[in-house]
């Protein structure tokens, strides 16, 4: 015998879906700024469909079943691309738990037996249940790549290599640099050292907070890497307090070439390069 | 794959380079990786004759990587934290093989029974 | 056998290494280095290693071991051209190759070199013909 509730939903499908529209429609927190009604309709109208298909005797019982691989699917695709769209985690779960309220909805009206109202009941609402937990691990996954996205674009956009002058590149650190930073800092570094042919690099720390063994060894690191490509590196913005920090932690910088401002750097910089930048002297000019 | 001469370690490494490509990893990670895995191949045909290396693809949660097991039947190591110092070589060279490779790897497992074999396994993350 | 060639320009020799190394190319490439800077008296050695992409620690120290041998034969040796991501790994490695010199690429190499030897030729200026055969 085929069991009564999945004869009523599978018959009562538009139903169905009138009821769910309704329930999402009314709610408040509908957030038409994000998704069309239209487009609404269509997802669940897809969502629906493909639940309603695999919906059989003996699948009703167990959500982990197989044939309710379409319907996770279609359920995560939904669930990560709101989760991109920034709906909330709230609007997301009215979504799926509205869909239960419409299937019970439409149970009460048709099934008259009490006992037998309560058995089918329950047996929906466990498997909604398990669709909503899946609906919530695939909205907070997509949330998660959201995330991972922003920090890469943080990580590269925090890394602008500035070609200060023919040959001279400057690359200001801002914030604290760890091992996945200096990865990131050593490679578009090394990178533009190639593409624009220059042969020193100042690397500008006056925005990192604060100087400690790990971040030291990696400045050392950035240097080396430098001078392997046969650049030279030096590091500029050393505050005293990180002068300070520095002596006191033993680290040894005597083989970096170090200087207090950007300007100083740029200075040295000149030097090796042999320029020298002097004063016009344009009343000299036209007098001799 | 099996390797038992210096130059089974060129097939060796194109090998991983087309996976680590197909994984889409950075081009220094490939780099970091292949250089590990060369320095693990010398050790074992230096120590060990030769042995045998597998390649898979490992994944966790989103993060796809590359895991590497070299497996060899040779005299394996003595004092392991001792070989894992930097600058210390029982061959004459820098001693670099074993802790240098541990920086370039994500994660770096090592098991040795004298008088058994050693065997190395190493995975590196495409991001890390 | 495979070998890297090593051509002769003036008093500078110049080597292009195409391939990926192996250990025993490498070593070879060390003996032959070391002959061929006594036969000919070279001031200078560049090594070009713009096309390799993969150095670990016994090429590494191979580099360092010709650039040691030649000083002491008073030639310089200069590396040119080494990839971004080579020169990460050798970092990592904890081989910075401190006593080799590096240029961007031959050009650079070039002027580096003939800079070392002009200022050696200033001080020996009778030293240009270098070793007699």
């Amino acid at each position: 015998m085929k069991n009564q509730s999945i004869k009523v939903l599978q018959g009562k499908k538009k139903h169905v879906l009138e009821t769910w529209m309704k329930f999402q429609l009314s709610d408040e927190s509908l957030r038409e700024d994000l998704m069309s009604n239209e487009e609404l309709r269509i997802q669940s109208e897809e969502l629906l469909d493909a639940f309603l298909t695999n919906l059989k005797d003996d699948t009703i019982d167990d959500p982990k079943s197989s044939a309710f691989e379409a319907v996770v699917d279609i359920l995560s695709g939904i669930s990560i691309s709101r989760a991109k769209q920034g709906f909330t985690p709230r609007e997301t779960g009215i979504y799926i738990f509205s869909l239960k309220d419409a299937l019970l909805n439409i149970l009460q009206q048709e099934i008259k037996d009490p006992q037998e109202l309560y058995v089918q009941s329950l047996k929906i609402n466990k498997l909604i249940d398990s669709f909503g937990v899946v609906t919530f691990e695939t909205f907070i996954k997509g949330r998660e790549e959201v995330i991972l996205r922003q920090t890469d674009e943080i990580s590269e956009i925090s890394t602008p290599v500035i070609r200060v002058w023919d040959g001279i590149l400057a690359l200001p650190i801002i914030g604290t640099l760890d091992s996945s930073r200096t990865q990131v800092v050593m490679e578009s570094l090394l990178q533009e050292i190639v593409e624009t042919g220059s042969s020193i690099a100042i690397l500008d720390i006056s925005g990192v907070p604060a100087v400690d063994s790990l971040v030291a060894q990696h400045l050392i690191k950035t240097v080396s890497a430098t001078r392997l490509m046969g650049a030279e590196c030096i590091i500029s913005g050393i505050r005293p307090e990180i002068a300070q920090t520095v002596v006191h932690l033993g680290i040894d910088l005597s083989q970096v070439i170090t200087k207090s401002s950007l300007a100083s750097a740029l200075r040295a910089a000149f030097q090796m390069l042999q320029l020298t930048v002097v004063k016009k002297q344009r009343v000299q000019s036209i007098t001799e | 794959m099996t390797i038992v001469r210096e130059i089974d370690v060129i097939p060796f490494r194109n090998r991983l380079k087309e996976i680590a490509i197909k994984i889409g990893m950075s081009l220094v990670n490939q780099t970091k990786i292949i250089t590990a895995a060369s320095e693990l191949a010398r050790n074992m045909l230096k120590y060990a004759n030769g042995g045998n290396v597998t390649i898979e693809v490992v994944s966790k949660g989103r993060e796809n990587g590359v895991r590497l097991v070299f497996v060899d039947e040779g005299p394996g190591i003595k004092d392991i934290s001792l070989a894992m110092k930097d600058g210390y070589s029982t061959g004459k060279s820098l001693g670099l093989g074993l802790p240098g490779t541990k920086r370039l790897v994500s994660e770096f497992q090592i098991e040795s029974e004298v008088g058994k074999g050693t065997k190395v396994t190493v995975t590196k993350w495409k991001n890390g | 056998m495979e070998k890297i060639p090593i051509l002769r320009m003036g008093d500078l020799l110049l080597v292009t290494i195409q391939v990926d190394l192996y250990d025993r190319l490498a070593e070879t490439l060390e003996s032959d280095l070391v002959l061929m800077i006594k036969k000919t008296g070279a001031q200078g050695v560049l090594i070009d290693i713009s096309a390799v992409s993969i150095i670990d620690s016994f090429m590494g120290r191979i580099i360092g071991n010709i650039a040691t041998m030649s000083k002491i034969m008073d030639a310089e040796t200069v590396v040119v051209g080494m990839q971004p991501a080579v020169a990460i790994t050798l970092v990592e490695l904890g081989l910075p190759l401190n006593g080799v010199l590096s240029a961007l690429n031959v050009e650079r190499g070039m002027e580096l070199l003939k800079g070392k030897i002009a200022l050696k030729g200033a001080s020996f200026e009778d030293d240009e013909d270098g070793y007699p055969e």
